[in-house]
């Protein structure tokens, strides 16, 4: 008997993924931008329950599951719900997976979804736990790349703005690593990419570069330009931010001999980093970016039920 | 002298010797002592041929669990346990920092689920040599000299 590799129950983290599941998950994103109307829910119910609300993540999720013929449960925020009101995380785990197949659950406590995929009997499926995990992040924006450069394999990507708390960075080099990548980390000196990731860089023998500008060899040697925002509340010198503020956007001008197969990227939502007149830029890619998250928690969710996506 | 020979003498039981003076009431909490009946000795700031001065813990009657023992490794990784049985030292051993700490370190996240909700912690052990720890729930790792129990 030949004994297939176990997939992961549930997706709290990224690194719950090995190369093979994320390469058969980007897989079935592709079939189901193809053809995103399916019944491979049918019957099915899924709960979405954000403890902290989020709308664009929760409304791509309940479209994912709306397209997939599945129904859905939840709350949106805890000020809404009675369900929650003094009760523990591990209560409310266990009432609603007595009615559902699957939960989608966002928390502003660091962990809970991992403690919850342990005591839960039904998958779960992590939309952001704190400023720790939010793995369907990293999954889309790897579709993103993998659908853009057709492989993710030895490409170049340029990170910029905050370095030192943005999430979706930090769980995009641990995504990544297993395809050979080389970033460039472009940050204010603040927010630098965090010493742990330049050490697992290292581990992983990825290459890396270090600017403290945003400068334009950043841009042009890039395949993938990956901005994030850089927030005021991040700094605790605001001389420092005012300094920064200005210098960390794009404008289009400064696209002008980047290569032929860039795109820009960014997990949204933007506020002045990139600015409006990039928008029209064919290598403009983060509204389809965000629409490929519906097709790769479409995905995501079947594998966890364990519904063939053919 | 012979209330001396009292409190050194061990008919049977377990004595923890080369304690570091200020690790010494962290390995009685970690040992949850104050949860024994048992005749227990603690000596303290005792001088030392090896380590200049140390901590001794001698527990009557008692013979600690290999992952109950090994805790103490988290505060205390050098220490010498001896094992009495009719007064003898019939085994000497070293403790082992465990791969996975469950329930006895407590979480410096104040944001970290295992702060907020009644479970308990779980640690992986990432580096034994400078024993650092890592929260099994949000992640964030723990220095030595962190170490909250
Ligand atoms: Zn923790």
């Amino acid at each position: 008997m030949e004994i297939l590799p176990m997939k992961p129950k549930s997706l709290v983290d990224i690194n719950d993924y090995n190369k093979d599941d994320i390469l058969r998950i980007l897989n079935n994103a592709a079939k189901f931008k193809a053809n995103p109307d399916r019944d491979f829910l049918k019957g099915k119910v899924c709960a979405t329950l954000f403890f902290e609300p989020s709308t664009r993540t929760r409304l791509s999720f309940e479209t994912a599951i709306n397209r997939l013929q599945g129904r859905v449960i939840g709350f949106s925020d805890t000020a809404t719900s009675s369900l929650t009101k003094g009760e523990s995380l591990k209560d409310t785990i266990m009432i609603v997976s007595n009615y559902v197949d699957l939960i989608i659950m966002r928390h502003y406590l660091e962990g809970s979804a991992r403690y919850a995929s342990e005591i839960s009997p039904v998958p779960i499926i992590n939309a952001g736990d704190g400023s720790n995990q939010h793995p369907t992040q990293t999954l889309l924006d790897l579709f993103s790349i993998y659908e853009t450069q057709g492989t993710l394999e030895n490409l170049t990507i340029t990170v910029v703005g905050d370095l030192k708390y943005g999430r979706a960075v930090h769980s995009l080099i641990e995504g990544l690593s297993y395809f050979n990548p080389t970033f460039n980390f472009v940050a204010p000196e603040e927010l630098k990419i965090p010493e742990k990731y330049k050490t697992f860089c290292d581990q992983k023998g990825i290459r890396y570069k270090e600017f403290a500008e945003f400068s334009i060899e950043a841009i042009n040697s890039a395949d993938i330009l990956y901005m994030t925002r850089v927030q005021r509340e991040r700094f605790t010198d605001l001389m420092e931010y005012e300094k920064v503020k200005n210098v960390y956007v794009l404008h289009n001008d400064m696209l002008k001999n980047s290569k032929d197969n860039l795109k820009v990227l960014h997990p949204l939502p933007r506020v002045k980093e990139i600015d409006q007149d990039v928008d029209d830029n064919p290598k403009a890619y983060y509204f389809q970016q965000a629409r490929n998250g519906m097709f790769t928690r479409q995905a995501v969710i079947c594998d966890l039920m364990r519904i063939e996506v053919v | 002298m012979r209330k001396a020979l009292q409190v050194a003498a061990l008919e049977n039981g377990t004595a923890i010797d080369h304690i570091p003076p200020q690790a010494l009431f962290k390995v009685v909490s970690l040992l949850q002592l104050q949860q024994l009946n048992n005749r227990i000795t603690i000596g303290n700031n005792l001088r030392s041929s090896k380590i200049g001065t140390k901590g001794i813990i001698k527990v009557a009657d008692k013979f600690f669990e290999e992952d109950e023992i090994n805790r103490i490794a988290l505060v205390a990784p050098n220490v010498t346990l001896n094992i009495i049985k009719n007064y003898e030292v019939i085994e000497k051993k070293k403790v082992i920092l465990p791969d996975e700490i469950i329930g006895i370190v407590k979480c410096n996240n104040p944001k970290c689920i295992t702060n907020n909700e009644p479970m308990k912690t779980r640690f992986h052990i990432i580096d034994k040599e400078k024993v650092e720890l890592q929260c099994h729930y949000c992640e964030i790792k723990i220095k030595k000299e962190e170490i909250i129990l």
